[in-house]
């Protein structure tokens, strides 16, 4: 009932966080797992039992043994249950051994940390776009406490609580909490309060974020379930018609017939005969709901998963990671994505930002992209690397590749000194110094951190700051700028400012900002220079670089005292401040002098851009989900190909008025889909229940970028339905400061609306949510900590590996499980339907066609292996053309190779093979003798023929289904059929018979039948019957309805008769036209937190001291 | 979890063949080269052996005639008649006059015929016990569970042979006689007894319990013969080694059929002046009718036939080898003009 949580403590010394927590890790590992020594047999088996077909085949077991129904010896089923029991109770041991994960994490509230004022320093990146530090709360001398808070809860930004501490009240708020994720950075130690546990359910504010963790079950297993509830009613109906005859039977010769057999006691009518055969019927059919499927399809998913840990093309060397499958039941949904999830920063992007390219004073330095593509293209890294030696505090990770600007920094271009100037003052970056002369900055965005860093490698050191200097080392030579004002960014300005007073006591303003914003702010006089710039800009934008415009103002000093004290005045005034500062700055911000544009690379994973091509040619949707913003995330769309120049329109839905806008954009894609007339409205409105949007086709390329809280609204109000329409038929869509749950319910509404197989991949714990909302979740173990990993399907280091999981390996999956579902059915269809042919010739009584034995070891032993190998090793076409062709990927999407229709057509091939394979054998011993006269009409002999007929066409069936025929498809194929006569003589020899006369009766048969050419004949008869219209329709299948990938797989197999054409490139389009590549990624309100000195007087003093001694 | 703590490239997985999926392997192709000529030749193949089938089962002889005895279908309508109750009248006998005109081929067989007969309803072909028949002696004394109701009699002794298989044992007899000339007196024709049912049953699968004292009745001593029996299993034949279990009429009975239609080898005629055949001249069948059918419409046939390398008289397998056959070769014409009018348009198209 008590919505609040009261956590008290009482230590008498502090352990350092860091010990705490390990010794809670220690001491409170999750014990998720299920089973140990003593419970495992009976909880197992007991989950076992509670599986549809596990409980089946008990209740069948049970049947047997009543012998007034029994049909079928105990064995036929004990045996094949035992084996799948057992077989099922391995894997589930091995599972389960797995599952002792690492230890939890909690949220913690902070108490105290080594930083002055207790501020932590925290990378929070994978929450909500990068940003560092927060304030934590101060209590240094603390021994006991009380805190009141709220109860657990999903709201990442908001937290309330009251801390008591020596009767005092502390209000507590978000600030300082540090979530379950958070990673601490550059804080040498600090304390804090562990409040809400993982380990007391899954109560962090990041868990609560992330989800409901659902056991991901494929559509596959679906419709499996739904075609074994066809097979019950088939089996039912059948039994209930041979019942039928039976009762009929019984009437007409069976009643007649009692002098050679009696009719039972307990039997007193031919009615009450019938409902028993009726159970006979059930128990000798029941192979038709096949007892190894389900553990079949279970070794063949466990198999295909390890095939993704060894694959050493999915191996990161520099990590030295390989691809984990974290789950082995997914496999073959892999090859029917049709929808893609992704996150931008860690799983598109590298997260590294590299200074790349600069313009200054209508200069442009760095490689363009003509050279540096010859460059790679031709001798590798032919052009050096800039020497920075000349720089003792430099950088050695920063690379650069244009002398010229080295050269002009040195010549002491006076342009190119005050960009660089500007760019080591105007940031909010942090330095420290522990070692002399080795700096580390602490950036709040890494576009600033790189800026910065370059700034220091060119000789423009930004060496520390307190709260009113910034002292700049100069090449070579320390200064210090006395720090007047911060113009602070904000989404609005898109800009910061910053006013300092150099050591010639002049007062300048440096700004940084968008070039849309800035390059209206300029002096007129800087009109030339500035198309000049712009026309640089647009080189950069093409290269999908992220781009900043410098510019400076000389202030005079009495205008500068002037506007001072009206900020000041705004600084102080309690309404409508925003508004006021804002106004103030821009009272300051215009008329500037433009220095340069600098260009950043994000640099994105390798083959990123590939990857994308490859599964939009795929036929999959790709979708970038990001907490980051809506430039960056537009910017990273058109580098990855996801948005393309030529789209036909983009749009973007901002605010509330989604409705009108997504009316605009269908009106625009699709005109029709408005109408009342179009098909697809019809449908929603005569099915108001809503099953699954249908595919609908616009009429070009389209883009859409929608963000966080504009989605919010959607998801609420009734557009949800528009939305996914609309997004769905656009070819890219953006969707920017998302929340981890938002990224879910994306997720969910795809999943909902379309009906088709998703994927989520990401890399952060902001991505956990969605990892486990889609069908497959995909984690990349990059830089942002194991949540994401620990969460997914399927773990790797690099996106690229995507396009291999899908297209190869979910592939070659999804093929290989539809040609082991479609044979399963046939092969025990045809097995079983014999039964029922055999009915009308036996007096519908419930006796089978096959030896027991036969019945007991056909789906375990004679038939297993083959198709275990064909679904393990079976390929189509090999891998290298499967990436060249992603087209090959489309009729998995469509789930065109097992499915309802199938299945069906499964059911008919196997009753067709059936009735071949009674009539035949019955034809050839009806009223037949052997050459010496005796009588080969007996029924072990027609067993016998018609098992081995039987098996000869399952084998050469599972023959004609294998494309690709290894040494090990050879051996278990043509070696399960030597198996079985093996076994045959075996279980039909003298000795074993002898031992056993009841149990094996066939004594002899195979001596006697074996050697008779009818048999073969009759053989050849029904395998070349069975297996020629096969051949037929699939010779003509491809003639009289080709499809796409038929004709693809022609090229295939031309090419690889005739030397293979050289593949071509994929080519990579950059944008061709402008856009603004701004890119900014701050948190705003940073700059008062320096000005008000908060973060830095002790350090200062540190620092000071330190500069005394010296 | 964190791969960097190892040595670079400890993780790598191995490259192999296997794990690479990089297994040599065989891709056959079904192209019109291999598909088109596999019909054709399947086809030819075909019908070559099924006239081969064909001919040579025609060539076999075969003499049917049906004593059941329906109202006026010949002189065993007496012994029908007489059995309208179940228990047919003890040793009834009829005939069956045939002449031959030519030499009938030998080796000839004398097969018996029953039609309507379910020997393969389930619960007529459990009620058995291989135990017994086998040669135990403590089967003998406790049939199994499955023989009832004839798992003892009524006076509670254990049936040998237990079971509605061994209970309904075929007890209808015949001889053979042959007329040379009109006028002269009918000589018997020898017929074999012997060898007319599987090695491998009478003497490794059916077995008598051991002699007591030598006597193959003190071993069956305290056993009762099936209820329709009408002597006990140790006096089926004089013959020592063709008597109890291992009779060979009781073990090609036992020898349960296929299907309700089924004919069971009486005896083979190989002695003599027959070794070659039967010659022409009229003969006489003399049928001890014991056996009742009609209760159930069962019909109950004498076959006299001969054989080829291939077995007894029966056109199924020649006939469906031509008619698939046949069936290849012009699903193999049909395939041609499909594949020859696609390529047309293949062609058109480009």
């Amino acid at each position: 009932r008590d919505h609040c949580r009261n956590l008290q403590w009482e230590v008498e010394s502090f352990v350092p966080l860091i010990a705490l927590v390990f010794f809670y890790l220690q001491n409170n590992t999750i014990k998720t797992s299920r089973y140990n020594v003593f419970n495992f047999l009976p909880l197992n088996l007991f989950e076992q039992f509670q599986r549809l077909a596990n409980a089946y085949f008990l209740v069948l077991l049970f049947l047997q043994l009543i012998p007034q129904i029994s049909s079928l010896a105990w064995y036929t089923t004990v045996i094949p249950l035992m084996v799948v029991l057992s077989i099922t109770a391995v894997k589930d041991a091995i599972d389960d051994m797995v599952k002792w994960l690492p230890g939890p994490l909690a949220d913690i509230l902070l108490l105290s940390s080594s930083e002055p004022y207790s501020l932590t320093y925290i990378e929070t990146a994978e929450l909500d776009g990068p940003e560092i530090t927060e304030p934590g709360l101060f209590l240094l001398n603390f021994s006991s406490g009380k805190v009141t808070c709220e109860s657990p809860n999903n709201k990442l930004d908001k937290f309330t609580g009251i801390l008591t501490y020596k009767g005092k009240d502390f209000t507590l708020d978000h600030d300082k909490l540090l979530l379950r994720g958070c990673i601490i950075r550059n804080t040498d130690w600090c304390y804090g309060l562990l409040v809400f546990l993982f380990h007391l359910g899954p109560d962090t504010k990041l868990m609560q974020n992330c989800g409901k963790s659902t056991f991901k079950r494929t559509h596959m297993d679906h419709l499996l379930n739904v075609l074994v509830v066809w097979i019950f009613l088939f089996l039912g109906s059948m039994c209930f018609i041979l019942a039928i005859g039976h009762g009929i039977w019984e009437n007409k010769k069976g009643y007649y017939f009692q002098n050679y057999l009696p009719w039972k006691e307990y039997v007193p009518s031919s009615a009450v005969s019938a409902i028993l055969v009726f159970w006979s019927y059930f128990i000798i059919l029941n192979t038709m709901v096949p007892i190894s499927l389900y553990v079949s399809v279970e070794i063949i998913r466990l198999g295909n998963s390890c095939y993704i840990n060894w694959d050493r093309k999915m191996f990161y060397a520099p990590k030295n990671s390989p691809a984990q499958a974290r789950t082995t039941t997914l496999n073959e949904e892999l090859g029917q994505v049709k929808y893609v999830f992704s996150d931008k920063t860690g799983t598109l992007t590298q997260n590294i930002m590299v200074f790349n390219k600069c313009s200054i004073n209508g200069m442009f330095y760095g490689m363009h992209a003509a050279t540096k593509k010859f460059v790679l293209t031709s001798v590798f890294q032919e052009t050096e690397k800039v020497d920075f030696s000349y720089n003792k505090l430099a950088d050695p990770k920063f690379s650069f590749y244009d002398k010229t600007l080295v050269e002009a920094v040195k010549k002491g271009d006076r342009w190119v000194h005050l960009f660089f100037l500007s760019l080591s003052l105007c940031h909010t970056v942090m330095s420290e110094e522990k070692v002399e002369g080795k700096l580390v900055y602490q950036a709040q965005s890494p576009d600033e951190g790189a800026l910065v860093t370059a700034a220091r490698n060119f000789g423009f050191v930004f060496r520390y700051r307190t709260s009113e200097t910034i002292a700049v080392v100069e090449m070579g030579e320390t200064r210090v700028y006395q720090l007047l004002a911060i113009l602070d960014f904000n989404n609005v300005r898109k800009r910061m400012s910053i006013v300092g007073r150099t050591p010639e006591d002049r007062v300048m303003l440096f700004c940084k900002g968008a070039d849309t914003i800035l390059c209206q702010l300029l002096h007129p006089s800087c009109r030339f220079l500035r198309d000049v710039t712009m026309e640089h800009l647009d080189d950069f934008a093409i290269e999908g670089l992220r781009t900043l415009m410098v510019a400076y103002r000389e202030l005079d000093n009495s205008f500068f005292q002037a506007w001072s004290k009206k900020h000041s005045e705004a600084c102080l005034s309690l309404e409508n401040r925003e508004h006021k500062m804002s106004s103030v700055y821009e009272e300051i911000e215009k008329d500037m002098m433009l220095l340069g544009a600098t260009a950043i690379e994000d640099k994105l994973q390798d083959g990123v851009p590939e990857t994308v091509a490859t599964l939009n040619k795929a036929q999959i949707k790709m979708w970038v989900l990001t907490g980051d913003k809506q430039e960056t995330a537009v910017n990273i769309a058109y580098a990855c190909n996801i948005f393309e120049e030529e789209m036909d329109g983009m749009f973007i839905v901002e605010g509330k008025n989604n409705e009108t806008v997504l009316q605009e954009l269908r009106d625009k894609m699709k005109p029709e889909s408005l109408l009342e007339s179009d098909p697809v409205n019809i449908y929603l409105t005569s099915k108001p229940q809503m099953l699954r949007i249908p595919e609908e086709v616009p009429n070009g390329n389209y883009g859409l970028i929608i963000n966080g809280c504009s989605l919010a609204y959607a998801l609420e109000g009734n557009l949800e339905l528009e939305l996914v329409r609309t997004a769905c038929m656009c070819k890219g869509v953006i969707c920017c400061r998302m929340t981890p749950l938002q990224k879910a319910q994306v997720v969910e509404m795809v999943k909902r609306y379309k009906k088709v197989v998703t994927l989520a991949i990401g890399d952060g714990a902001n991505d956990v949510s969605m990892i486990k909302a889609a069908h497959i979740g995909v984690g990349i173990s990059g830089q942002e900590g194991m949540q994401a990993m620990l969460n997914s399907d399927y773990a790797f280091s690099q996106f690229r590996y995507l396009q291999r999981l899908l297209l190869v390996h979910g592939r070659w999956s999804y093929n290989r499980m539809c040609k082991f579902l479609s044979y399963f059915f046939y092969k025990n269809f045809a097995f079983t339907l014999v039964h029922f042919w055999y009915a009308f010739f036996s007096g519908f009584s419930a006796q089978t066609v096959y030896d027991t034995w036969f019945i007991t070891f056909y789906n375990l032993v004679y038939t297993s292996l083959p198709v275990l190998g064909l679904s393990l090793f079976d390929q189509d076409v090999n891998e290298t053309w499967s990436l060249r062709f992603p087209e090959l990927y489309e009729p998995g999407q469509h789930n065109l190779y097992f499915n309802k229709k199938e299945f069906v057509k499964c059911l008919v091939h196997g009753i067709y093979s059936s009735f071949i394979l009674f009539f035949i054998p019955m034809g050839t011993i009806y009223n037949s003798v052997r050459s010496d006269g005796k009588e080969i009409s007996d029924y072990q002999s027609f067993s016998l023929i018609v098992q081995t007929s039987l098996l000869w066409v399952v084998t050469m069936q599972i023959a004609l289904e294998t494309t690709y025929w290894t040494m090990i498809s050879h051996i278990f194929t043509w070696g399960s059929l030597g198996f079985y006569f093996c076994i045959l003589f075996f279980l039909y020899s003298d000795g074993l018979c002898l031992m056993f006369p009841n149990v094996f009766q066939f004594l002899g048969v195979a001596r006697n039948t074996l050697n008779l050419p009818q048999m073969w004949l009759s053989i050849v008869l029904s395998v070349i019957l069975c297996i020629l219209p096969v051949i037929g329709y699939q010779f003509l299948k491809p003639l009289f309805w080709p499809v796409n990938v038929d004709k693809i797989m022609d090229r295939i197999h031309l090419s690889t008769k005739l030397p293979l054409p050289p593949p071509t490139r994929t080519k990579l389009k950059y944008a061709s036209c402008r856009h603004s590549a701004y890119a900014f990624s701050h948190k705003q309100g940073f700059g008062a937190l320096i000005t008000s000195g908060k973060i830095l007087r002790s350090r200062v003093s540190k620092k000071n001291s330190f500069l005394f001694k010296k | 979890m964190t791969w960097s703590a190892t040595a670079p490239g400890a993780h790598q997985p191995d490259n192999t063949a296997f794990t690479q999926q990089r297994l040599p392997a065989w891709q056959p192709l079904l192209s019109a080269s291999i598909a088109l000529p596999l019909f054709f030749c399947a086809g030819l193949a075909f019908i070559g052996l099924g006239l081969g089938l064909f001919y040579s089962s025609n060539g076999i002889k075969e003499l049917e005639y049906d004593y059941t005895g329906n109202p006026g279908t010949g002189n065993c309508s007496a012994c029908a008649l007489a059995d309208q109750g179940r228990a047919p009248p003890l040793r009834c006998s009829c005939a069956w006059y045939f002449s031959l005109p030519e030499l009938f081929p030998g080796p000839v067989y004398l097969y018996y015929e029953l039609t309507n007969f379910y020997q393969n309803n389930r619960r007529y072909g459990v009620s058995r016990d291989d135990s017994q028949l086998s040669g135990l002696p403590s089967a003998l004394r406790h049939p199994a569970n499955e023989c009832a109701p004839y798992q003892r009699s009524a006076t509670g002794l254990p049936i040998a042979p237990c079971g509605a298989i061994a209970n309904s044992l075929f007890n209808d007899t015949f001889s053979l006689w042959h007329q040379r000339r009109p006028g002269e007196p009918y000589v018997e024709v020898p017929l074999d007894r012997t060898g007319i049912a599987w090695w491998t049953d009478c003497h490794v699968k059916f077995r008598n319990p051991p002699l007591v004292n030598g006597s193959l009745a003190l071993a069956f001593h305290g056993t009762a013969p099936p209820p329709n029996w009408h002597r006990p299993v140790y006096e089926l034949s004089p013959d020592p080694n063709n008597t109890g279990f291992i009779n060979q009429d009781f073990v090609v009975w036992m020898r349960t059929a296929a299907l309700p239609t089924f004919r069971k080898l009486y005896a083979r005629i190989r002695q003599g002046n027959y070794s070659a055949g039967l010659p022409r001249g009229a003969y006489l069948v003399n049928i001890t009718y014991n056996y009742p059918v009609r209760a159930f419409g069962g019909h109950k046939l004498l076959v006299f036939s001969n054989i080829s390398w291939m077995g007894g008289k029966n056109p199924f397998l020649g006939i469906a080898y031509l008619v698939v056959g046949s069936l290849c070769i012009l699903m193999g014409f049909v395939m041609l003009v499909v594949y020859i009018r696609y390529q047309d348009q293949n062609d058109e198209e480009e």
